[in-house]
């Protein structure tokens, strides 16, 4: 589709069908409960007459003459043999019942009532009122007139009228058919309608008891033809063929006087099989059945719900060129990449328009045919469809290759498939931001999963425990500009979150930095080649001699994928962590980062430096170097830590996290006294002696000392059983350098779990006063309330792992309840903001025109550029310029 | 304790009523309809006050906002009085 707007809809206006409508645009009375002759052909005057449309190619609309594309469908209709209710009507119709007379039609009020009613009504227009009003306003006029026990007009005694779901309306226990309930409708005048919120002009009461049903066209209940050559018909066509043949039989029995029970009942069945053609999931009614057991899929199953046209075919839409699978990681990927496979790549095509410049290498294309080799065996794009100008799609095969290479001319479209260097969007759901869809560009590898560097797991929050993604092949010169430009991985770097990189070394990423330069270690030759062998670099960094061989020092190593003129100083992760004083606190070598012309002469790299959220020289990098040397950085930095891991080998085991018995046994004594001390809290508040802390009750202070109390021996344990885990300690460099975990997870395998919580406070929910039934009721004491003294390591008692247990659970709701709150307030948010624009001129405006902000944001800054939030980084700036002095 | 004027708390940005003469070379130099420009309720307490000072203010009256910006000192803001009360 081309082009704007070409319909605008000026007025929409809801009314109900008459069945004088419903038989003006029938084209059939369709009487035959049958749908094809034996011959395949559709019976006229059956479910499929060829006055309703076309399905089948060859054959013409007996209405408009149209073949199979050019029929629009046309309606005919059913007439019925006794009216029934419309199902989705039961509510006003109830409603109307209760409040006009059963005699003389007239709404149950006084002509005073009427009078004053009416002025209110008349101020409300149908056409450009609220619906909302008019309806809460007829509610309470209905109510008002259902109450009157007797017609104020011709004062009738009334009967209440009881609605027997679903559909049946009795008085005092006696049924009232629908031949009745259409009469009584049909009383009520014109002029009472309105309080109803019924326009008169487009809508009568009776019309909501069904005489004609309308038959939709063929086009919306196809039937479909098997591989066996059977017919099978639509879901909609099998319930029209129920209610012609039972409005039949009724028919025929009231025609021939049979007994009315045996019409009452036929009735009936008429009335469930309109109600379930409607809705068949109406409450009160089994649904109706297709012969395998399959509840049928009628009218209302066809809208409603998240498999419905709505959500499903309009808000939702399917797309080509896209593909779907596992993802796994791929270390040697650029985060600008994405590993495809094969398999997906041959399917996923690239549309090129021959020209004459193009033309020898299109016809190259073409003539390998759709499953293209090297000699080698690997992968090359070959092409699937050619497309000649009159729009004619050529199938190419292996065969038919080489003679169609000699047929194309220019101005045909080529399907080419996938191949290296095509750019494609890759994404992640649900996405939440906007680098949940980033543009990558292609790798053909084998395999069946989608590959891409590990870096990129942060903005897609993705990790490889089974998650899939899409892939999307953009298909027009315009997009795959916008996608090389603007949605690369590399241009997304930076966050508009935070002002900061989302892109940066993760986990092992930060591990390997650290050891690298933490303490500015020497790397033989053989250690230092392996390593460089990972990147892309022309010249070793400067050696040192020892005994008369070449050593190389870790951040002369680190330095080689620093862009030359970078001038950088902050602190590391590694001491501003640490609440209490830091060992390399007076070290600045450890310390300080410090980065001059690109070589880096001390500090430590760790999570401060490369990592995502926070990389302070990824965030350096991008500002000076622009998208691309930050995107090389990455990659580059990244491949160095697997080189280095490589070589040095990194891992944990539960041996690492071995205390000599002695602090073990400092450990217990510590959680011993802990509740010896929580015991003598607990008895000068029985004894009463307790005193209140300021504006706090007894009790509370009771709570809170017992936990500073059993929160500082926590604490105790960890710097115990820290003591002797030091920096060397695979998980304390884990957690030092920001990699993974934190020292509080550490002290919990080695020293103590601790406290338990729910909300904030100890355990103290369960049974009848008390967590478990282990205890007495009543005790407060610290093991009673889920102070676990065990180690991870030592394992758990069966008590302590219960408490565990409580307070493990408090998380995990969180999260439960935390993500569906917050993920509906987002799309609140993206609704209300999805078509506001930003103009050249900064202005955020609607589609209408009218200003929401004169300058985005009231200061005109993208939050993407701006440091962390702030306009400039004067610190930096600082530095910069000072050391570009020197150098010069 | 005297009627307390919202315009003078601290955190109530400052609001200035644009002269009528001024109005037009206002939307010209923003460049934008008068009926485009974001409303502001009649009910406002911030008209309230305003109405105090000037007397009674017809719709479409434009009124002048600055806020304290972190990034840019002051911003401009223009809205213009709708009479149409916001749910």
């Amino acid at each position: 589709m081309t082009g704007g707007i070409s319909k605008r809809i000026y007025r929409i206006q809801f009314a109900l069908l008459s069945p004088d409508e419903i038989r003006k645009m029938s084209q059939v009375k369709v009487i035959t409960a049958d749908t094809y002759d034996d011959d395949g052909y559709p019976i006229e005057r059956g479910l499929m007459d060829l006055h309703m449309g076309v399905i089948e190619p060859g054959l013409k609309c007996a209405t408009c003459g149209g073949k199979v594309d050019e029929c629009p469908g046309h309606f005919g209709n059913i007439e019925l043999a006794m009216p029934v209710v419309h199902v989705g009507f039961i509510k006003e119709i109830k409603t109307l019942l209760d409040s006009t007379c059963k005699s003389c039609g007239r709404i149950k009020l006084t002509e005073d009532e009427i009078n004053s009613y009416a002025e209110r009504f008349s101020q409300y227009s149908f056409s450009s009122s609220d619906p909302e009003i008019i309806g809460l306003m007829s509610k309470k006029v209905t109510d008002e007139a259902s109450t009157r026990m007797v017609c104020p007009h011709c004062g009738t005694q009334q009967i209440k009228i009881i609605l027997d779901k679903p559909t049946t309306f009795r008085e005092e226990g006696i049924k009232v058919t629908p031949k009745e309930i259409r009469e009584r409708l049909e009383r009520i005048p014109d002029e009472d309608l309105q309080f109803f919120g019924l326009n008169n002009e487009v809508a009568r009461p009776e019309w909501m008891v069904l005489t004609v049903l309308p038959v939709p066209p063929i086009n919306v209940r196809p039937s479909i033809t098997l591989e066996t050559g059977e017919r099978s018909e639509d879901d909609l066509t099998h319930k029209l063929v129920d209610i012609i043949r039972i409005s039949q039989r009724l028919r025929e029995s009231r025609d021939n006087g049979s007994p009315q029970l045996i019409i009452e009942d036929l009735w009936d069945l008429l009335q469930f099989h309109v109600t379930t053609y409607f809705d068949n999931q109406t409450a009160g009614i089994p649904p109706a059945r297709h012969r395998s057991g399959r509840a049928l899929k009628t009218l209302v199953q066809r809208l409603k719900g998240k498999e419905g046209r709505f959500r499903s075919n309009l808000s939702g839409k399917r797309v080509n060129f896209s593909a779907r699978t596992v993802i796994s990681p791929e270390p040697f990927l650029s985060i600008n990449e994405v590993g495809v496979p094969e398999k997906a790549a041959r399917e996923l095509t690239v549309p090129v328009t021959v020209n004459i410049f193009n033309i020898d290498h299109v016809r190259e294309l073409v003539a390998r045919g759709p499953e293209a080799r090297d000699s080698f065996g690997k992968y090359l794009a070959g092409v699937n469809y050619i497309i000649r100008p009159d729009g004619r799609r050529i199938k190419l095969t292996a065969q038919n290759a080489e003679e169609n290479a000699k047929r194309v001319e220019p101005g045909w479209i080529v399907e080419r498939q996938l191949t290296e260097g095509d750019i494609v969007l890759f994404n992640r759901q649900p996405s939440l931001h906007r680098m949940s869809m980033m543009g990558h560009t292609v790798r053909i590898l084998t395999g069946q999963t989608f590959r891409f560097n590990l870096a990129v797991c942060t903005p897609y929050n993705a990790d490889f425990d089974g998650d899939e993604m899409n892939l999307h092949i953009v298909q027009k010169e315009e997009a795959r500009a916008e996608a090389r430009i603007i949605m690369k991985v590399q241009e997304q770097i930076m966050s508009p979150r935070f002002g900061g990189p989302i892109i940066g070394g993760i986990h092992d990423h930060i591990t390997a930095m650290f050891l690298l330069t933490h303490g500015n270690p020497l790397y033989t030759e053989a250690q230092t080649v392996h390593m460089l062998s990972y990147i892309k670099v022309d010249h070793m960094p400067p050696a040192e001699i020892v005994d008369g061989k070449r050593y190389y020092r870790g951040r002369d190593i680190f330095s080689l994928i620093l862009p030359d003129g970078l001038n950088l100083k902050f602190a590391s992760k590694l001491c501003s962590s640490a609440k209490e004083k830091c060992e390399f606190e007076d070290d600045p070598l450890d310390k300080e980062v410090y980065i001059v012309n690109g070589v880096m002469t001390h500090g430590t790299i760790d999570e401060a430096a490369v990592g995502s959220f926070s990389g302070e020289i990824i965030d350096k990098i991008f500002r000076k170097y622009g998208s691309e040397e930050a995107g090389k950085f990455i990659d580059n930095m990244t491949r160095l830590g697997v080189g280095f891991l490589t070589g040095r080998g990194f891992s944990t085991g539960i041996n690492d996290y071995d205390i000599p018995d002695s602090a073990i046994a400092r450990i217990d004594e510590i959680s011993l006294q802990a509740i010896e001390r929580t015991e003598k809290l607990v008895e000068a508040y029985r004894a009463g002696q307790l005193q209140p802390a300021p504006g706090r009750s007894v009790e509370d202070t009771l709570e809170i000392e017992v936990l500073s109390t059993t929160g500082a021996v926590r604490d105790e344990s960890g710097k115990i059983a820290s003591a002797f885990l030091g920096l060397s300690n695979p998980s304390v460099i884990m957690a030092r350098s920001g990699a993974r975990a934190k020292m509080l997870n550490i002290s919990e395998v080695a020293g103590m779990v601790g406290q338990q919580s729910v909300r904030g406070g100890r355990l103290n929910r369960g049974y009848y006063n008390r967590t478990l039934p282990h205890f007495k009721p009543d005790d407060i004491g610290a093991t009673a309330r889920g102070f676990v003294k065990s180690s991870y390591k030592q394992g758990l008692n069966p008590l302590e792992y219960f408490m565990h247990s409580i307070g493990g659970r408090e998380g995990l709701v969180d999260i439960a309840v935390r993500t569906s709150r917050s993920g509906y307030m987002q799309r609140r948010l993206i609704n209300a903001f999805e078509d506001l624009k930003v103009d050249e001129s900064l202005r955020v405006q609607d589609t209408v025109g009218a200003v929401i902000q004169f300058k985005y944001g009231e200061d005109g800054v993208d939050p993407t550029r701006s440091e962390k939030g702030e306009t400039v980084d004067v610190d930096y700036l600082a530095f910069d310029i000072e050391n570009q002095k020197e150098v010069e | 304790m005297g009627k307390f004027n919202v315009l003078q708390h601290d955190l109530v940005p400052e609001h200035h009523v644009v002269p009528k003469k001024d109005e037009d070379k206002v939307l010209s130099e923003i460049g934008i309809a008068r009926d485009l420009l974001p409303k502001i309720s009649r009910s406002d307490p911030a008209i309230k006050a305003l109405e105090e000072i000037h007397g009674p203010l017809e719709s479409g009256t434009i009124i002048k906002i600055i806020r304290k910006s972190p990034t840019m000192g002051y911003s401009v803001y223009y809205r213009a009085i709708s009479s149409e009360v916001f749910k």
